[in-house]
């Protein structure tokens, strides 16, 4: 990739990210009243697609060897088993993914 | 309080994102000198998106070339949930003055998740105190960052695994969100609604699909709720 798809990349990144936090505050500025669904899906969209990027980050795993999926399969359940017993985010992070780099570097 | 007590009560209430940002923003600039990327790159990311989650998966699309829309509808979904924080935020950063453009800028999840009971604020200089917060919070990221960038770069390592990182995020949260939340039907939505895309339309075009069909399945409640004349 060059450095111009690069850039163009991060570019289209932040505007849109700056676009999304500043449009309530443009649409929303005087006395307007939210939409009811726009309420609805601000309550529920969150956790739906936190499942989608857990999803997304899993593409890429293959079935063909235990190497493939093993691994992730473990790590995930470790990283929220960590996280249901001591309810720290990073601790749940760190714990994960150092046992996901073991894995792959030592034992798969 | 003077200007002084209102520097040390931001800086005092930002330490707990101090940890987090360093860490995870480390993370980040490895990930993205282990793909090939040179520090500036990581570091103008940081400066200019500051959105974590996103940063992570741009990481990801730059890799793989993405397309521009792709980044673009990507961006939109992760990020949406900011449309929502910035709707809560209306009224407490209505008269920040000059403060509120890099406020508004700067709303990340942790951000918000520290400025949004406005109780806690000072009785004066409520700008500064907001202003100093978020700028506290985007130096942590944008240090960790370079940081993390940098001994990506310099110190060989093997860093093969590393990119779990960005899934152990996601899961962390996403189980933070299973424990506090009452219902588990937008989680599971999201997951299986997902999963059935990438199984149908394969991993390199699966994902506006997904956003499709989970806008779909979470607005099915509500149009029912609606039309049976309750509330939501």
């Amino acid at each position: 990739m060059t450095s111009l798809n690069t850039a163009v990349l991060i570019a289209v990144a932040a505007a849109v990210t700056v676009l999304l936090r500043f449009l309530p505050f443009m649409i929303f500025s005087g006395n307007r009243k939210v939409p009811d669904y726009v309420v609805y899906l601000g309550d529920v969209l969150p956790y739906a697609i936190m499942g989608m990027l857990i999803i997304y980050c899993l593409k890429d795993v293959t079935f063909t060897a235990a190497a493939g999926w093993l691994p992730a399969l473990i790590c995930v359940a470790v990283t929220a088993g960590l996280h249901v017993l001591k309810r720290n985010t990073l601790l749940s992070i760190l714990g994960g993914t150092l046992l996901y780099m073991v894995l792959v570097q030592m034992v798969f | 309080m003077n200007k002084r007590e209102i520097v040390k009560k931001a800086f005092i209430k930002s330490l707990p994102v101090m940890a987090a940002y360093e860490v995870l923003g480390a993370g980040f600039g490895i990930l993205m000198s282990r793909n090939g990327y040179h520090p500036v790159w990581s570091f103008l990311s940081s400066l200019f998106i500051f959105a974590g989650s996103m940063q992570f998966v741009l990481a990801d699309l730059l890799v793989s070339a993405a397309p521009v829309l792709t980044t673009a509808v990507m961006t939109v979904m992760i990020n949406a949930r900011h449309l929502f924080y910035g709707i809560s935020m209306v009224n407490r950063y209505r008269d920040k003055g000059r403060y509120r453009p890099y406020l508004i800028f700067a709303l990340t999840d942790e951000t918000y998740s520290l400025l949004c009971d406005e109780t806690d604020y000072p009785e004066e200089y409520k700008g500064l105190y907001c202003f100093l917060v978020s700028l506290f919070n985007q130096f942590y990221w944008v240090s960790g960052t370079v940081i993390g960038a940098a001994a990506g770069t310099l110190l060989s390592f093997d860093s093969s695994g590393i990119e779990f990182s960005m899934t152990a995020l996601f899961v962390t949260v996403f189980t933070e969100q299973w424990l506090t939340s009452a219902g588990h039907r937008p989680a599971l939505a999201g997951l299986l609604a997902t999963a059935l895309c990438l199984a149908v339309f394969g991993r390199s075009s699966f994902l506006i699909p997904a956003m499709i069909l989970i806008t779909i399945l979470l607005s099915v409640p509500y149009v029912k709720r609606k039309r049976n004349g309750g509330g939501v």
